[in-house]
């Protein structure tokens, strides 16, 4: 039993609402800290022209969903299901999807008939930035800190959005998903649950594994994967994208993360950096195979209708992913941090 | 086919017994009570409910995947194969 004094990973949380950084979050976080039912004028808040990439934009859907997370001190939690806060979101997610939209090539009819087998074609021909194996051979030590400070948004969360689909899926993908989940979830031990295994590898690092800790580091690209993978759990009409999205999720981690494995080891850190790591490529060769067959291929036997948003959902990951994995790398050519400010000035 | 077991130390419980199965173009997934041991009889630890045995032959974790065979582009069918192939266009 760890005594009440000994630091627990993974259970420190963010409870203040981070800066704003323009029109759309400074009007959000002013409303946030009234009481719901208030009238809000929202007043004339222009779109962004690339709402991916768009700080602001970003940051305020990011904190709209995180209502329905872990939440802010100060904020009432009657906005969680506030309708003008609703409004508000549903504004940004409707730019935020025609843009993600452009972004995902098209999936064919010919694609549909076996959703198992077009998963694996989708991320054979994916051709990404070559993160990974950036990282693996000559990323630095201040890179890899980055890499891990990007990802902590998602990571000490991880599973959260997916468990979204539990109640909305049929018996076959329900059993899968939870196949998956169960394993996430650290099989019943919470310290071998995936975010808490990535706190351990931020607190190895000397990071912060506060959750929300870094909320005010990453750029708004960041930000867009996390908001991609809630939006796509709290519609029930995107359970197909979001199934599709774990599916690829899975079928592109095993192979990446022994690489981020390599980069840790040959920088002189140790288990306690890479166990994260190192579970990953073990677990992901499991959770891959029972996502893309039985969870994504039995949701598609199930509800046909499904098959294209599945396969739109692996799409979008990847198309998303590449625009993130593309601004890391172009910041890392012309020597300069790939969030907002260095990590050493904070 | 699927026989039940019963517990030593709980006879009213019904256990199934483990099952394997191919993945198409991937690994097998072994699920159920089931215990790895190596060639000397040496327990291989394992730290889930469902694990994954290598079938591409390429795994560097091996008897375990570690997702290689997405790399060299491993295929073979999800179900039994038959010899001689029922048709030569398979």
């Amino acid at each position: 039993m760890p005594s009440l004094a000994e630091p627990r990973p993974g259970t420190g949380r963010r409870t203040d609402l981070p800066e704003s950084v323009g029109q759309w979050t400074e009007r959000l976080f002013e409303s946030l800290r009234l009481s719901p039912g208030t009238e809000i004028a929202w007043g004339d808040l222009s779109m962004p022209a690339d709402p991916i990439a768009d700080l602001d934009l970003q940051l305020a859907l990011y904190v709209c969903y995180e209502l329905h997370y872990a939440g802010f001190d100060g904020v009432d939690e009657r906005w969680e299901w506030a309708p003008e806060l609703l409004g508000f979101r549903a504004e940004i997610e409707a730019a935020f999807e025609r843009a993600v939209d452009d972004l995902t090539p098209p999936s064919a009819s010919t694609e549909l008939a076996c959703v198992g087998e077009s998963l694996q074609a989708i991320v054979a021909e994916d051709g990404g930035p070559p993160l990974s194996r950036y990282l693996e051979t000559r990323g630095t030590r201040e890179q890899m800190l980055e890499h891990v400070v990007h990802r902590s948004p998602y990571q000490l969360k991880e599973a959260d959005p997916h468990s979204w689909a539990i109640p909305r899926l049929t018996p076959a993908p329900k059993a899968a998903l939870l196949e998956v989940q169960f394993d996430e979830y650290g099989g019943g031990r919470a310290e071998r649950m995936h975010s808490v295994l990535f706190a351990k590898t931020m607190t190895a690092l000397g990071l912060d594994d506060t959750y929300g800790g870094y909320l005010e580091l990453v750029p708004g690209v960041t930000l867009a994967g996390v908001n991609l993978l809630s939006g796509f759990g709290l519609h029930r009409r995107r359970r197909g994208a979001l199934v599709g999205h774990l599916a690829a999720f899975e079928m592109t981690s095993s192979i990446p993360n022994r690489r981020y494995g390599n980069a840790m080891r040959r920088l002189g850190y140790d288990k306690a950096v890479t166990d994260f790591y190192d579970e990953h490529v073990e677990a992901d060769a499991v959770h891959e195979t029972i996502a893309a067959w039985d969870l994504a291929g039995g949701l598609a036997r199930d509800e046909p209708d499904l098959a294209e948003d599945i396969l739109f959902g692996a799409r979008a990951l990847l198309a998303l992913e590449g625009r993130w994995a593309e601004h890391l790398l172009s910041c890392w050519e012309a020597g300069e941090t790939s969030l907002r400010r260095p990590l050493d000035q904070t | 086919m699927t026989e039940t077991m019963r517990s030593f130390d709980r006879p009213d419980i019904d256990i199934e017994p483990a099952t394997i199965t191919p993945y198409r173009n991937g690994p097998y997934l072994v699920r159920g009570p089931f215990t790895l041991r190596d060639q000397d009889g040496e327990e291989i630890p394992t730290s889930r409910r469902t694990i994954a045995l290598c079938r591409c032959g390429k795994s560097r974790m091996r008897p375990y995947c570690d997702g290689t065979h997405k790399l060299i582009d491993f295929r073979a069918p999800g179900v039994l194969e038959t010899w001689p192939p029922e048709s030569a266009s398979e």
